[in-house]
């Protein structure tokens, strides 16, 4: 018998579009000897001091469930971080949830407010979870378009123009993938008393926080008023280079972190204790390793900048993240061609910037998370396929 | 620090051209930073980290322990010094313990270090016992792991 599995299939899921980063990767797969740009994790391996935390308590047997909302220690030691990083002090007892890294706590805390219908405004390009998230919990999503001209940082005017009744949360990623866009204090002051104004709730991504190049790193959480109406996410995958062992933590009012909680316990139960184990040695011991790596980033970040410039690829310095963003306005190209066609060409491989969303067109997304020899090779072929385009524009010309 | 040295250090290449790339200086730049390294003994020269099981096979090296007498003026300067200047020493260290002088030594066989040892370490006035340790295999060279296993690891070329 014939059965029509797509009738199974929800509709609000049918309807989902596949994320342009999965079409892309798919190209790439068939490339293997292409230099990616395109990878949106860390290129070092976690420290050894981490792993090794996380073999021990292997060896001890901690291979157990734990609290729902993760060990009473790692919540303090969360507790002590963030006050210490972020500013405003959680109670681990009923103000901190550990989850399956950010991408959980994003997907718990949607759910957790949104009713079906609700807005959320969430800027864009951004991480290319955010829709969707909003979607699947049956909120509809509302992106507010950041600009190259303003190195796509935080624009609180924007969010003001943008929002219409129904409006119920912020959703926030500053330092921004894939821009590196920041957001000073007196931008986030604002939005900050929009929010108030308007009665939103804040979700705020701020897992690229510790990787803030220039200025301080401001948590919205921190500013007044805010604590009590802001959902502050936060992980270990990009600051402490512990992406694959997928943890990470909400902080928040109580209230929220219950309900949190509620869907994390039904369809997650806990993260996984040894990622947990993990998690308290890296908060513990190692602010060392993530200042040796920030400072790799940070000099990286001023060479493919300044390589890009030098192509002729208008790019701005991203304050935040370990992501350059230049513009490919003027190769002609639109960002997808510019893509498939530097792989196939010259064999690097950098992400379109639409896959970020309507509002990264025209732009690419290149990862300094490699190697300098990587990152010297790449920026070289971009360069030599950049001067391709020139000449064949020229010869088109004639 | 010196950006040049911070990059070397991070095991860049030490090639003027790509550390001048890098730090976006111009070439001569970089140059004049590493002579100035050099000549103010920053920089005191160039080797490069090898597997010593691929490239010196049957080489032996040993770590030596050695007890000598402090000296009334210059305590313990001189001797260390004697003993730093044998070509066979690699590194010499004045240390803390139950022993004063760590020396790394290196010889084509076992019967060169032995004698290197006996014939010339103990018997340098001054010397009072030395307490001999062979390498065996090693596991880690200035930084770089011999067996890294974490290269096995295959991590998407995009991801989101």
């Amino acid at each position: 018998m014939n059965v029509d599995h797509e009738s199974f299939v929800a509709s609000h899921v049918k309807d989902l579009p596949r994320s342009g980063i999965r079409d892309f990767f798919a190209v790439v797969s068939e490339m293997p000897q292409a230099i990616s740009l395109g990878i949106g994790e860390p290129d070092f391996v976690t420290p050894w001091h981490v792993r090794e935390a996380a073999i021990f308590a292997l060896e001890k047997g901690r291979t157990s469930y734990t609290d729902n909302r993760g060990l009473l220690r790692l919540r303090r030691e969360i507790s002590k971080y963030v006050s210490d990083f972020f500013g405003p002090e959680y109670d681990p007892a009923s103000e901190i949830l550990a989850t399956v890294g950010v991408s959980e706590a994003i997907d718990v805390a949607l759910r957790a407010i949104l009713n079906p219908g609700d807005k959320v405004l969430y800027h864009e390009p951004c991480y290319v979870s955010y829709a969707p998230s909003v979607t699947l919990a049956l909120g509809e999503a509302i992106p507010v378009g950041t600009k190259p001209e303003n190195e796509f940082a935080l624009d609180p005017a924007a969010f003001e123009a943008a929002w219409e009744p129904g409006c119920k949360a912020l959703l926030l990623n500053f330092p921004t993938n894939p821009t590196g866009g920041t957001a000073d204090r007196e931008k986030l002051e604002r939005l900050a008393r929009f929010a108030i104004d308007k009665n939103l709730l804040v979700i705020s991504d701020e897992i690229y926080g510790e990787l803030t190049y220039e200025g301080e790193h401001v948590g919205i959480a921190s500013l007044p008023g805010m604590k009590e109406r802001t959902l502050l996410l936060h992980g270990f995958s990009k600051a402490f280079a512990m992406t694959g062992f997928r943890i990470g933590y909400a902080c928040g009012p109580a209230v929220l972190i219950e309900a949190m909680m509620k869907i994390h316990q039904y369809c997650m139960m806990c993260a996984p204790i040894l990622s947990q184990e993990a998690a308290i040695e890296a908060l513990v011991n190692g602010s060392d390793e993530v200042a040796r790596m920030k400072e790799q980033y940070h000099r990286r970040r001023d060479f493919i900048v300044r390589r890009f410039n030098e192509i002729g690829l208008s790019c701005h310095s991203p304050r935040g993240s370990f992501y350059a963003f230049p513009s490919i306005l003027a190769t002609g190209l639109s960002d997808i061609d510019f893509a498939h066609r530097l792989l196939r060409e010259a064999e690097v491989a950098v992400v379109p910037g639409t896959a970020f969303g309507e509002h990264g067109a025209n732009h690419v997304r290149a990862s300094f998370s490699t190697s300098y020899e990587n990152l010297v090779e790449a920026t070289d072929r971009i360069a030599r396929f950049r001067d391709n385009i020139v000449i064949e524009d020229a010869a088109a010309a004639v | 620090m010196s950006d040049v040295l911070t990059l070397l250090l991070e095991g860049a290449k030490p090639c003027a051209d790509h550390l001048a790339n890098i730090l976006g200086k111009e070439k001569a730049e970089v140059e004049a930073e590493l002579r100035r390294l050099e000549e103010d003994k920053s920089l005191l020269g160039w080797l490069p980290v090898f597997n010593p099981e691929k490239v010196e096979e049957g080489r032996v090296r040993a770590v030596i322990e050695v007890k000598i007498s402090p000296e009334r003026e210059g305590g313990f300067d001189r001797l260390a010094m004697r003993i730093a200047r044998f070509e066979e020493v690699e590194s010499c260290y004045l240390m803390s313990g139950g022993y004063d002088l760590l020396v790394f030594v290196t010889g084509k066989n076992l019967r060169k270090v032995a004698a290197f040892v006996s014939e010339r370490l103990a018997t340098i006035e001054g010397v009072l016992s030395t307490s001999t340790h062979f390498l065996l295999r090693p596991y880690k060279e200035q930084r770089h792991l011999l067996v890294d296993e974490t290269e096995a690891v295959d991590k998407p070329a995009v991801s989101p």
